[in-house]
């Protein structure tokens, strides 16, 4: 069953994350930033509010998993060369934590 | 901003995408995270970096790019995740393991350029789409 479920999640994510990327990465890989940091918040939210084990297969596992992308992140900083692509690296870490955090806090978490 | 990608591209990349985000689920049902350094992400996340550095040394990718959408951005995009790096280090953070948090980010950086890096000297470099 969760198999499932995390399969449908990333069937979902994964597209959304290449139509953002193909509609809105330039120079700077917008789209997959903002996949990155979209899937980081709804994680964080999901891990808030204790969703149950399915839901946190479909959501989290699933679409955050599949919406948020490391192997993009790990070839496009390659490519965008040492400094910018440093700097694109620490951009998205740095933003990925802040949206987990904000997710986790407004969903009322207990740390 | 430009049209969206054809149909036929993001099926090809949800349907990756599942495949890569299941492989992805039983590494972690296989070999659980626990509470210290999660070695299984760290794991799928450099091995799935240095895949897709390395997708353009298959001819079926170098020919198709259909089967290069499904591939790059589905199966492997769908297998790495960054979302999870994110919550791993928050949780611990909130636990005030700060340096585990930190070794973690930023060697799961380090080991993913690194074999992306070596990986290039091998592989023909990818073109802009298949990057994501």
């Amino acid at each position: 069953m969760s198999v499932l479920l995390v399969a449908l999640g990333a069937a979902v994510g994964a597209p959304l994350r290449y139509a953002l990327g193909r509609r809105l990465d330039g120079g700077w890989h917008r789209g997959t930033l903002t996949a990155n940091t979209l899937a980081s918040l709804v994680l964080g939210a999901c891990v808030g509010w204790s969703v149950d084990g399915f839901t946190l297969a479909l959501v989290g596992t699933g679409f955050c998993g599949g919406l948020s992308t490391y192997s993009s992140l790990a070839v496009q900083a390659r490519d965008l060369g040492p400094r910018r692509g440093a700097a694109y690296a620490v951009v998205t870490i740095l933003l990925g934590l802040a949206a987990c955090a904000a997710g986790f806090w407004v969903a009322g978490g207990q740390a | 901003m430009t049209p969206g990608p054809p149909p036929r591209l993001l099926l090809a990349v949800a349907a990756g995408g599942a495949v890569g985000a299941v492989a992805r689920y039983a590494a972690t049902e296989l070999v659980a995270d626990g509470r210290g350094f999660p070695w299984t992400t760290f794991a799928v996340n450099v091995s799935g970096s240095a895949l897709l550095a390395a997708l353009l040394l298959l001819p079926l990718a170098r020919r198709s790019p259909t089967w290069a959408a499904a591939l790059g951005p589905g199966v492997l995009g769908g297998y790495t995740t960054f979302s999870a790096t994110s919550e791993q280090a928050r949780a611990l953070l909130a636990d005030g393991r700060a340096g585990l948090a930190l070794a973690y980010v930023a060697g799961t950086l380090a080991a993913c350029l690194v074999a992306v890096s070596l990986v290039g000297l091998l592989a023909p470099s990818l073109p802009e789409e298949d990057e994501l």
